[in-house]
């Protein structure tokens, strides 16, 4: 085995699957979001559900397209870069990947050909039959991923026969209590992710004073969302820092920071762990909360990260700071879709326009708290690829050598710039222009629309100047 | 028969829908670099937007497949094509994102149009160079790939990648005669007589090279003398795709050049079964736990890929008849 071609390639998969997994994020909520909204218009008939619904299937698009690419990338990486993880784990995790396919992937891919191009070719009852089982595909696959995840994590129902890992018990596989409480924490965060990015894009549209209606309906919708589910995704949160707790002392003391078994144990707010000396630099800490949030009482014994072998330690800083972010942001979040909650009472006219600014601003709160979710649970589970029973160094490519590692690096790093700026770039054109106005007949209706009104943004024009000049 | 010849079956047959289908698509990627009109490149968009991602999904159910029930094959596969497969991702990812792209920019557009049928061609040449180093042989030691990461650019796999691109244009431009109406259909029509005779050409030195190359092969085809049927079937469906274009009967050279493939595919599959990776890894050497091919089959097998095919069939339904001149990308404009 060569060690570049080890620690390349897990660059490799750490950038490519932080990359792809921006997009499944947003679009697992979008296309949620979508059929809600094609469902609400067909229920309604209110022309503002159908201009929602035409505007975010224009960003859904680009956004899953990107999605789609990305994820091909990540069904070859096992193989090309971890085969020794394929040939001895292949007969579990293959599996369940094949049902992320079957029941997935071709399910989005199919339908979405109807969802963008189908509308005048189907009755009205397909098409919302059409955008369901494309939410329905994204959730399915989302599903499957974490039934993957967490065997990973917390390797069950299996026997180990000449070096290979062989299931003997599929039930306790997919259907593991800790799969499905990664499930639904991954999910509440899709639709978080998505209801800040709908909720932001109102805010700047009021900041502007454009497309009013529209934006009025997107906050509402997105932070009155986001207000139900954050509380649900705390719970969810904390029943994931129980698993973690029972089954991976040593993600867990490294997410704590605390170096020392403790009893009671204090909570680490803040500190700056130094590995070398196995202690933490400006340590803020509370007493005995550490083992209220662990066990429920003021008085349990924890563990600390010197109960955990040198050799079987995940490196403590990103752990520990990515886990931080991610709490603080869905804090953060709390407080922007519950005061959203309070300001609106008087109307989304009265609200300051600070808080349309915080708003605005928060809109990548959710596709960094899942990055960084994701930062903690994937190098919090090192140095093991799958916990306990395969190291990560063991399960590179034996043949793999660094030059054909770094080449292959180096093309994804290029090529995924190029897609990735012009893809966020044609996304927040379509989020400035923002949907179309509605047709004369509506316009009354509706007073408080003077930007709107007054004809499509410069940047239509521009569009539809493009399109005639055709 | 056991449930590992089933899923070799099936999986193979995924592969062969996955050529077939995504090969049209990639065939107008590649045919979409050959001309500068733009009525025509949006044309030839309009006539796959609807249903390439479908099409290019078969592929992972192909990979994703293989490495549920053939983990060893996966494994010994993808790092024996690591910079193959590399190229194929590079060649997917400039070629899907190309269709929204191409409709956000006109400054841009041009470097989303030469990613798209760079990035189509480039793919199809990898698949076709990859089966073509398969042919050649792999070096396979214990279940592992022990070779270095040039062992595939063998002259014979160089050979396949270029007769690959050949038939994925052919199917293609069927593809385009099929879907479109006026000029680009005329286009198009002129296109597949040419195509079809350098596929034909490429496929008899493919045949000739394998069976004068590795006894094995024929060993095999002296065997199984039935297998002269794919051959057969090959040269029928040739005769309906000339007969098709002479008439100008918009359906006929889809279906044959679909064919052409299916006879292709066969005479390939034929010549190897039961090896998976010729001649190294049998079916039965390659296949995962017995109970990850039953967690596999009572479920995927029996239940869900026929619910795909149904629904693929539905919406192909859907989409059916020439692409409609008024409709722009997304039904916008």
């Amino acid at each position: 085995m060569d060690a570049d071609a080890l620690l390349l390639s897990r660059i490799q998969f750490a950038f490519t699957v932080s990359f792809h997994i921006v997009f499944p994020s947003f679009t697992i909520g979008l296309a949620a979001w979508l059929a809600t909204l094609e469902g609400l218009s067909r229920a309604t008939g209110n022309g503002l559900y159908r201009r929602l619904f035409d505007f975010w299937v224009k960003v859904f698009a680009v956004a899953f397209g990107m999605g789609v690419v990305s994820g091909i990338v990540m069904a070859f990486q096992f193989g090309t870069n971890w085969s020794e993880l394929a040939h001895r784990m292949g007969s579990i995790q293959g599996p369940l990947l094949g049902y992320e396919a079957y029941t997935a992937f071709l399910l989005e891919a199919t339908f979405l050909g109807v969802v963008l191009f189908g509308r005048s070719r189907v009755p009205p009852w397909a098409y919302l039959a059409s955008c369901c089982l494309v939410a329905l595909g994204t959730t399915l696959s989302a599903f499957w991923i974490m039934a993957n995840n967490t065997w990973m994590q917390v390797p069950v129902g299996y026997e180990v026969i000449d070096g290979r890992y062989v299931p003997t018990d599929w039930w306790s596989i997919v259907a593991s209590e800790v799969a499905w409480i990664r499930f639904a924490h991954m999910l509440l965060a899709c639709y978080l992710t998505t209801a800040f990015c709908v909720a932001a894009t109102g805010a700047w549209y009021l900041l502007r004073r454009v497309h009013v209606e529209e934006a009025k309906r997107m906050l509402d919708m997105g932070l009155g969302l986001a207000a139900v589910l954050i509380p649900a995704q705390i719970a969810f949160g904390h029943l994931n820092g129980a698993y973690t707790a029972e089954h991976q002392v040593s993600k867990f003391t490294a997410i704590e920071g605390r170096w020392q078994t403790e009893e009671p144990a204090r909570l680490i707010l803040f500190a700056w762990p130094d590995e070398a000396n196995e202690r933490n630099l400006y340590e803020v800490a509370i007493p005995r909360l550490g083992s209220f949030v662990d066990d429920g009482t003021f008085t349990s014994r924890e563990p600390g990260i010197v109960t955990v072998p040198l050799d079987e330690r995940p490196p403590v800083l990103i752990p520990f700071f990515s886990f931080r972010i991610m709490v603080g942001l869905g804090l953060l979040m709390l407080a922007v879709s519950w005061g959203g909650m309070l300001l609106r009472r008087h109307g989304w006219e009265r609200v300051p326009r600070a808080f349309l600014w915080l708003t605005f601003l928060s809109f990548p709160s959710g596709f960094i708290a899942v990055l960084t979710g994701w930062f903690t649970a994937e190098v919090g589970r090192q140095p093991w690829i799958v916990f306990g029973l395969l190291r990560t160094a063991d399960a590179v490519t034996p043949t793999l050598s660094a030059a054909e590692a770094a080449v292959s690096l180096a093309v994804f790093v290029a090529v995924y710039t190029l897609i990735f700026s012009a893809g966020t770039f044609y996304i927040y054109r379509l989020l400035r222009t923002g949907p179309d106005s509605p047709p004369a007949s509506e316009r009354g209706v509706t007073a408080l629309r003077p930007m709107a009104a007054s004809g499509p943004s410069p940047q239509a024009r521009t569009q539809h100047g493009a399109r005639a000049e055709r | 028969m056991t449930l590992a010849e089933i899923w070799a079956l099936l999986i193979g047959g995924a592969a062969l829908l996955y050529v077939m289908l995504d090969g049209f698509d990639l065939g107008i990627g590649i045919l979409f670099g050959t001309t500068r009109d733009e009525d025509f490149r949006r044309t030839m968009m309009s006539a796959i937007a609807p249903v390439w991602d479908g099409n290019e999904t078969w592929l992972i159910f192909v990979a994703a497949s293989l490495y549920g029930c053939f983990p060893m094959v996966y494994a010994i596969l993808l790092p024996a094509f690591y910079l193959p497969a590399t190229l194929l991702l590079v060649g997917l990812i400039l070629r899907g994102v190309a269709f929204e792209f191409r409709e956000k920019t006109r400054r841009l557009r041009p470097v989303w149009d030469v990613g798209f049928s760079l990035g189509s061609l480039l793919a199809a040449f990898v698949q076709g160079a990859a089966i073509g180093a398969m042919v050649d042989g792999l070096a396979v030691e214990k279940g592992r790939f022990v070779g270095g990461p040039f062992d595939w650019l063998t002259p014979f796999a160089l050979a396949c990648g270029v007769g690959l691109v050949i038939g994925y244009a052919l199917i293609g431009a069927t593809w385009l005669v099929l879907k479109t109406e006026g000029a680009l259909r005329s286009w198009a029509y002129e296109r597949i007589l040419p195509l079809a005779a350098l596929l034909l050409l490429f496929l008899a030195i493919a045949l000739a090279y394998a069976l004068t190359s590795s006894l094995a092969v024929m060993d095999r085809w002296l065997d199984r003398p039935w297998m002269l049927v794919f051959p057969g079937i090959g040269a029928l469906a040739t005769v309906g795709l000339l007969a098709g274009v002479r008439r100008r009967v918009d359906g006929l050279p889809f279906a044959m050049a679909a064919l052409i493939f299916l006879a292709a595919f066969g005479t390939m599959a034929g010549s190897f079964w039961p090896y998976l990776i010729p001649f190294s890894v049998t079916i039965a050497d390659g296949a995962a736990a017995p109970s990850s091919l039953r967690f596999l089959f009572y479920g995927a097998g029996l239940f869900v890929t026929p619910v795909i095919l149904a629904y693929t069939v539905a919406v192909y339904w859907i989409f059916r008849g020439k692409v409609r001149p008024e409709q722009t990308y997304h039904g916008r404009g």
